[in-house]
């Protein structure tokens, strides 16, 4: 497939948003259970889930940009019945809606305890983070299974890639909220990088699994049973068109194997190596620059990551599109 | 139900590309708009298309064959384009199994063409909206057209009458028989979208020889083979009562 980069930019900041609403949500749900010690103040959580929504609005204009006409994006909430990416349309700005809320719950000072449960008290921030929990999860399925449900991208259709793009969309948005930490709340700084070392990991063992899986495979669809003629050697003359077609732009990267390879290799040390050893240094040693730049460094690796994803993807529509003439 | 399709005779496809300018031509006057063109006379052509012809070649030289492909919209009868389609535009027509594009509802998402194996749609790049072959219903049922022109563009135009219009739920109708009698198949089964649009196979008319025709076995100027009896051989007397 041709990754756009309008939905490589959707895909990974919306996926760190989520990622960091989570990490602020988490530690405010380990500060009520009395877990962490010394809960912070509002605005740790209100300025986090400003970041947080910035990031999400910035991926949801990104995912204007691949759009034939952005003017009618409306419309793409009415199926929801049927087509996950609708289902995401719908999930997307209801969980900005929520993070929105719950961060300005935070911030102007508005949270009040609704009841106590034991020595919890259930603040109204915490119910309110708990809609968006939820909403955040259901976004993170519904982001995966617009590529997990179409059967014919076998790279794709997997349930590896809902959970790749979950642990990967959280692995990051931790990773971002240890560097949020670092300046506003240092000792919370190696909670967060604890938590984003494990996400980091799994998020290998589970990405490493797919790439594993995808070698593997074999392509349903043959040149035989595309034309319907049983002969093992067929070659196409001629696909219909000379300057090429939609089919010959949407569907192939158009980069040179060599390309391909490296980015495979680029994206693992990126999104997992560094980030994963950078963490590592800062559990014991914080500092600004280093957490700066592991979050810089994993986000251009999960661009990469993104890319080789889309670009992975064998069409069997290409069987058709071979030779030019 | 009625579930209308083509049913190409590959057997008779010459590849002479007339059923795609016919297409062209009908479906850009249309109300629907243009087919849009990008650069047309220039160094990389390329447009909007809802039918090519693609050419491939079987076996190795000398022994090889070539088979032209017409290749459009197959109207699925389980179309997986339809239901991930975020907006409703896409939609299979209940009355005769059309699956076509509301170009006012379209938001050029491209997910349709990802879920569709056969590349059949093509976003215009002009308009930005995903298109595909209509069947020519703006054709089929314009009742101001004489009964036998209410078939789609490409139909019409073809030369060898290799491409075949109906209803294929219909046992009886032209495209079930000739289905059923020459061995019509699908593209792609083994996804399972059921295609409508069928396709006939090369046939080859062969002739079995055995040595025994190459001798004709009543040459009449053969010397004929009399074998006398013998003296204790039975005569004729003696086996028949007339």
């Amino acid at each position: 497939m041709h990754p756009a980069f309008s939905v490589i930019l959707l895909t990974t900041l919306i996926g760190m948003g989520q990622g960091l609403f989570l990490a602020l949500y988490t530690e405010q749900v380990y500060s009520s259970l009395q877990v962490l010690d010394a809960s912070r103040d509002g605005q740790f959580y209100g300025i986090g889930s400003a970041i947080a929504v910035v990031l999400l609005i910035a991926g949801l204009l990104a995912s204007f940009f691949h759009l034939g006409h952005p003017e009618r994006a409306w419309r793409s909430a009415a199926m929801w019945r049927t087509s996950w990416l609708s289902r995401e349309v719908i999930l997307l700005p209801g969980f900005i809606f929520f993070v929105f809320l719950y961060g300005v719950t935070h911030l102007f000072g508005l949270d009040t305890t609704i009841m106590n449960i034991g020595a919890v008290a259930v603040t109204l921030s915490l119910v309110l983070g708990m809609i968006a929990t939820a909403l955040g999860f259901l976004l993170f399925v519904a982001t995966g299974m617009i590529y997990a449900c179409i059967r014919f991208l076998q790279e794709w259709h997997t349930p590896l890639t809902v959970i790749n793009y979950l642990l990967l969309g959280t692995a990051s948005g931790f990773t971002f909220a240890t560097a949020y930490a670092a300046y506003y709340a240092p000792e919370l700084v190696s909670f967060y990088a604890g938590w984003a070392i494990v996400l980091t990991s799994t998020a290998l063992i589970t990405r490493l699994s797919s790439l594993i899986r995808n070698k593997r495979l074999k392509p349903r669809s043959t040149l035989q049973s595309a034309i319907g003629v049983r002969h093992s050697g067929i070659s196409q003359q001629a696909q219909g068109s000379m300057g090429g077609s939609f089919n010959t732009r949407e569907f192939f990267h158009g980069k040179s194997d060599l390309f391909f390879k490296s980015i495979k290799y680029i994206f693992l040390v990126m999104v997992f190596l560094i980030p994963i050893i950078l963490l590592a240094i800062s559990f014991y040693q914080p500092s600004k620059m280093l957490l700066l730049s592991t979050i810089t460094v994993q986000y251009i690796g999960l661009m990469a990551e993104r890319w080789f994803f889309f670009a992975q993807a064998n069409h069997p529509q290409n069987i058709y599109y071979q030779t030019i003439s | 139900m009625t579930q209308l399709a083509l049913v190409i005779d590959l057997n008779v496809c010459v590849g002479c590309h007339a059923c795609v300018i016919s297409c062209k031509e009908w479906n850009t006057s249309g109300n629907a708009g243009s087919l849009s063109d990008l650069h047309p006379y220039g160094k990389d052509p390329t447009g909007t298309f809802f039918n090519r012809v693609q050419t491939f070649e079987v076996g190795e030289f000398p022994k090889t064959e070539t088979v032209h492909f017409p290749k459009s919209c197959l109207h699925c009868e389980d179309p997986p384009c339809v239901p991930v389609c975020p907006t409703g535009a896409s939609y299979k027509r209940e009355e005769d199994g059309i699956v076509l594009v509301d170009y006012d509802k379209c938001i050029g998402c491209k997910y349709c063409s990802w879920s569709c194996p056969y590349g059949a749609r093509e976003l215009d790049e002009k308009q930005k909206v995903m298109k595909k072959c209509t069947l020519c219903v703006d054709r089929i049922y314009d009742e101001a057209l004489p009964e036998s022109e209410r078939k789609p563009a490409c139909v019409m135009s073809c030369p060898p009458a290799a491409r075949l219009f109906g209803d294929i739920h219909d046992p009886e109708s032209d495209v079930s028989i000739a289905i059923r009698e020459a061995g019509g198949y699908q593209l792609m089964p083994e996804w399972g979208t059921q295609p409508a649009n069928h396709y006939l196979p090369r046939r080859k008319t062969r002739m079995t020889i055995h040595q025994d025709e190459l001798v004709r076995a009543d040459n009449p100027l053969n010397k004929e083979h009399y074998a006398e009896p013998e003296f204790d051989d039975p005569s004729l007397d003696d086996v028949t009562s007339w």
